[in-house]
């Protein structure tokens, strides 16, 4: 079978890009780092690709705010092609500032026309923090029943109750503008992965990092195809990147959950 | 049209000479300005403004480091009164730099040439290091100083050969004591607490947005680094090994790329080498940008891929100056300073040529490929710009709209500078053990010990720079399963996987400094330092016989005997170390000058040298860390723990004066370390920790509670040597480690380390007790783990 293309999307400022390039490459992909320019002058096409990756870092800074400059670029100029790209339903993940991203660009939680209903904003303890986290992939809602309707999320598929990733963000509690926005995100099921302490109950600092709404880590949208969370799964795809060695961290061999979300994505783009 | 404006010196004597240099911060000296005057009147006529800042910036002690390549006259007197004399012509050459020589390892590939020292790292790749400071800017305006130092040591490695991908920094900062009562604090000085959060924070931001994980550093907080704290930054990188070297050929292009010019930083190069004081102008620190320097660090990589330059090199001290000149120092270079791209109208021509302004690289670039490169630059939104040529008539010619505004030969700038004699003196004193009090409780000194300064957690700081970032950092600085509850490592191992593929091989990276050792004597402080930094990088997994070490000298006023005295005795350390150690250094710099002068007092810093290491590890899977992992195994001291509390922590909370220094016995040393490298690479070794700052007792309290594992130790099995319990426990001997054993490896594990100094002194234990039994089997500590991990981690918890 022919191996789908993915492409990390970079910019100025972008500084995953590469270890994101190589998690793709591990789950099967090939991948590109391509900088936005390439694309607005025509050079190279979106739609070349079955895999659109936001990689972590500080687009242009991140001045303004966290990833909106990149956001209204990708907005007003590159707009139908992403448009395009998400309603063909492939694939698109945003980490970290990716996140950030594809929220202030609407795309997450993926309203009508794109409308921003929610931001990623300074973090509680008001600092940069660089630290693992637990993560509870999406299941009881948060209220303690379940959520009115379960979104495809082809990303979290496989994985345990409970995983371990790092986190490294100044920007990173989840909130919406409404709280009609919150629960709307909460009722579909589109939470992915909340904060946890270890063995999967309710976090407080610092296992819930920046003060999240709800814990909120990483969620998707509506029709599952969009993903975008903090935390940095393409930095625990060897067993050895893990601060200690854990057996719960592992899929098989060396490989580490982590790096389950990119062959999802790359099964999904198949 | 612009003016062209020359200097008198030609009529002016020598106080009128020193008089000029001191007003216009040229920092030179008079022999210099002599020298200077000479050459102008063998050409018969004044120097330009620009011609004599020129000079000024490339003999300036940052770029030329005339003190450490100077005359030096030694005087050592021991402690018996007998005078010892010694001439060095050339200090460096003849000490640090004279080990590398003979040493002479294959696996170097570049060393005390370039802007970074260059090692092996496998068949394709090498790896580059540099450590720089940034003092004097960051004293000033800690969070600009801070940051572009961060800056700038990146492009010293992306200056190295034809430019390294930095894969790591390193942090290291000596700051006073955050906590000084404001009527200590001289006048016209920030406080160390605002100094130390500016430039955490500068190095953060700079750090964080150049996606260079930050995996190492040290502080250290001492009240005489009040009015100066020491900022050093350290840059590993990657590049392949057929781009270590550059060549510059006449006929080349000169290529400036990146940030464009301003004011800031004049005078940067030359400030940093006088004393500070409360009329010290601010625009000679520079202001940064990270995300133009990240642009520029994409780009070129890209067009060194592509083969489309043949030199460059960074543009930190004296700007345009520098970098112009150093490239074109073999063959000569015109430029025209009018195409310099410029961040606002109006700067002079000179200050165009002088400009720190950051983020900016200068390329040769063969006019065959002068639109490829540009194209390259284009694409990514990086301003480049051709301002001039190399040539080969072995001048610098710096034009202005046609007029030539220097025109100086490449000889006598690189060559000419006239070489000093200073005068260093040093009397040894006799070293006696200090008076310990007669009662004490253990435990509390345990507390009182994790708790202070220099040994509580570091964690507020480690935390705020994203050590991860690019995925590759295997051991981080922070260690221990307990993601909420983690202990300090000894190194990081960096797994440079996403460029070199199919491949287990990790680069650790680690420091030694202990400036206290230095009030005592800088030749044990500089032997205790690399001892140190090697120790740190053998705990985690790296081979003892393949680690390069980098100098960075801070030091007072050299032209004061005595500590000039200092100097040479660190220096010597390091040429005695090296030797025994095998471990060449290959990159190094100097800071001297580290004073500050208000209402007649002056403050001048405890000399400190801080020793940066680079090691590998032939496989990361391998690699252990501190943190004690399982209950039943054994614990044991490997290396002998002497009578040595000198310039210890304990000494330092218990306000004991005096003391014997920890002393280096390097064959004896190199030993331990390549036995216990065998265990560990042999899986025998179940955690590992280097046993320093706070002697036993703290190694040991910081391997539990990471572990979060109890102990049961005692000390009746060590040799106590006619030493107590606080000697046993508190002592800081040099080459010793803490290391964990499971019970079924011991034998195999006490074989590998046959001959040697080594002890079993308990076991871990479950549960949340801490217990040490003294030398008697007597009660000596009983802690509850949480109490331990409890002062370590509050003091510092901003």
């Amino acid at each position: 079978m022919k191996k789908p293309r993915a492409i990390i999307l970079r910019t100025a400022g972008t500084n995953c890009d590469y270890e994101t390039k190589a998690a793709f490459e591990m789950a099967g992909a090939l991948a590109d780092r391509v900088h936005i320019n390439s694309i607005i002058r025509g050079e190279v096409k979106l739609s070349d690709f079955q895999i659109l990756a936001l990689p972590g870092g500080f687009s242009y800074g991140d001045d303004i705010a966290s990833g909106k400059i990149l956001a209204n670029e990708l907005k007003y100029r590159l707009g139908d092609e992403i448009r395009k790209f998400d309603f063909a339903s492939k694939p698109i993940i945003g980490i970290c500032n990716g996140f950030q991203v594809l929220v202030k660009m609407g795309i997450l939680p993926g309203e009508k026309d794109y409308a921003q209903t929610a931001t990623l904003t300074f973090n509680d303890s008001d600092k940069f923090e660089s630290r693992w986290v637990y993560l509870k992939r999406q299941g009881a809602g948060v209220r303690g029943k379940g959520p009115k309707k379960a979104v495809n999320n082809f990303w979290i598929d496989g994985m345990p109750e409970v995983i371990r990733l790092p986190v490294a963000h100044g920007e990173g509690k989840f909130v919406t503008i409404e709280s009609s926005a919150l629960n709307k995100i909460e009722d579909n099921g589109q939470v992915a992965f909340r904060y946890c302490a270890p063995g999967g109950v309710k976090p407080e600092y610092p296992f819930n990092p920046n003060g999240s709404t709800n814990d909120i880590a990483g969620i998707c949208n509506q029709r599952g195809n969009v993903f975008g969370l903090m935390p940095h799964p393409e930095r625990f795809v060897h067993a050895w990147q893990s601060p200690s060695k854990d057996e719960a961290d592992i899929i098989s061999g060396d490989s580490a959950w982590g790096l389950k979300i990119f062959i999802n994505a790359v099964k999904a783009a198949e | 049209m612009i003016e062209k404006n020359y200097v008198n010196i030609l009529d002016l004597n020598d106080n009128e000479l020193l008089a000029l240099s001191r007003e216009n911060v040229l920092s030179l000296s008079l022999e210099e300005m002599k020298r200077i005057k000479s050459y102008f009147h063998k050409k018969g006529r004044n120097p330009t403004d620009m011609e004599l800042e020129t000079m000024a910036q490339t003999w300036s002690e940052h770029c030329k480091h005339k003190t450490l390549t100077g005359i030096v006259e030694y005087s050592f007197t021991d402690e018996k009164g007998k005078t010892h004399k010694r001439i060095f012509n050339n200090l460096l050459k003849e000490t640090v730099f004279r080990a590398t020589q003979e040493l002479n390892k294959k696996w170097c590939i570049s060393v005390f040439k370039d802007n970074a020292g260059v090692i092996e790292f496998d068949k394709e790749y090498g790896i580059a290091f540099k450590v720089e400071t940034h003092n004097h800017p960051s004293a000033l305006e800690p969070y600009g100083g801070a940051a572009t130092g961060i800056g700038g040591v990146i492009r010293d490695v992306l200056g190295v050969g034809l430019g390294a991908k930095p894969l790591a920094n390193t942090d290291v900062f000596c700051f006073g004591e955050p906590e000084l009562e404001w009527s200590r604090l001289p006048e016209g000085v920030l406080h160390p607490k605002r100094i130390a959060k500016g430039v955490v924070s500068g190095v953060r931001d700079y750090g964080n947005r150049m996606g260079i994980p930050t995996v190492n550093g040290a502080v250290y907080f001492d009240e005489g680094y009040t009015s100066n704290p020491l900022v050093y930054c350290g840059t590993m990188g990657i590049i392949p090994k057929n781009k270590c070297f550059k060549k510059v050929l006449p006929g080349d292009l000169v290529l400036v790329v990146g940030g464009r010019t301003g004011r800031d930083g004049i005078h940067g190069a030359t400030f940093s080498s006088v004393q500070l004081d409360q009329e010290s102008d601010v625009t000679a620190v520079q202001i940064g940008n990270a995300i133009v320097e990240k642009k520029v660090l994409d780009t070129v990589l890209k067009a060194r891929d592509l083969g489309l330059f043949r030199a460059i090199t960074d543009c930190g001290a004296g700007g345009l100056s520098s970098a112009v000149g150093e490239l074109g120092e073999e063959c000569g270079v015109r430029v025209s300073l009018e195409q310099v791209p410029l961040k606002y109208p109006g700067l002079k021509p000179w200050e165009i040529w002088i400009s720190e302004a950051q983020e900016r690289m200068v390329l040769a670039v063969p006019k065959k490929n002068k639109n490829k490169i540009l194209k390259v630059f284009e694409d990514e939104n990086v301003e480049a710009t051709f301002i001039g040529e190399f040539t080969n008539d072995g001048i610098l010619t710096v034009m202005y709209e046609n007029e030539a505004l220097a025109e100086l030969d490449m000889e006598f700038m690189h060559k000419g500078v006239p070489r000093p004699t200073r005068k260093a003196s040093w009397t040894q004193k006799h070293e006696k053990a200090g008076k310990l009090p007669a009662k004490s409780s253990a435990g509390k000194d345990l507390k009182t010990l994790l708790s202070s300064l220099n040994i509580a957690s570091k964690e507020w700081i480690i935390r705020q720079y994203d050590h991860e970032v690019q995925g590759q950092t295997v051991i981080k600085p922070l260690q221990g399963s307990d993601i909420s509850k983690q202990g300090p490592g000894d190194a990081a191992v960096v797994w440079p996987y996403t460029i070199v593929k199919n491949s287990y091989k990790g680069i650790v990276l680690s420091n030694g400094l202990n400036p206290e050792f230095g009030k005592i004597d800088p030749y044990w402080m500089a032997a205790s330092a690399i001892d140190e930094a090697l120790r740190n990088a053998v705990c985690v997994g790296a081979d003892p016989s393949k680690i390069a070490i980098l100098d960075n000298f801070c030091w007072g006023n050299p032209n004061r005997p005595d500590q000039l005295g200092g100097l040479v005795r660190a220096s010597l350390a390091c040429y005695d170390m090296a030797k025994v150690f095998g471990t060449p250094f290959i990159s190094g710099k100097d800071s001297l000058h580290n004073e500050y002068a208000v209402k007649g007092k002056l403050y001048s810093i405890p000399p400190a040298l801080l020793i940066s290491a680079m090691g590998l590890i032939e496989d990361i899977r391998k690699t252990i860390t501190m943190d004690f992992k399982s209950p039943g195994s054994l614990i044991y001291v490997v290396g002998e723990t002497k009578n040595e509390l000198g310039g210890s922590h304990y000494n330092k909370i218990k306000n004991i004066k005096g003391g014997i220094l920890p002393k280096v016995e390097a064959s004896v040393s190199k030993r331990v370390m390549s036995s216990l490298h065998k265990a560990i690479v042999k899986g025998f070794v179940a955690s590992c920790h280097d046993c320093s700052e706070g002697g036993l007792a703290v190694a040991l309290a910081e391997m539990a509670f990471a572990g979060n594992k109890g102990v049961e130790c005692s000390l009746f099995n060590m040799p106590a040597n006619k030493m107590g319990n606080a000697e046993l426990m508190f002592s800081e001997s040099n080459s010793r480690f803490v290391v964990e054993i499971e019970a079924d490896k011991a034998a195999k594990f006490e074989r590998e380390l046959a001959g040697l100094n080594f002890v079993m002194i308990g076991r871990v234990a479950n549960g949340g007790r801490f217990t040490v039994k003294g030398i008697k089997n007597e009660k000596l500590i009983d802690e509850a783990l949480a109490d331990l991990h409890g002062a370590w981690s509050a003091r510092l918890a901003w």
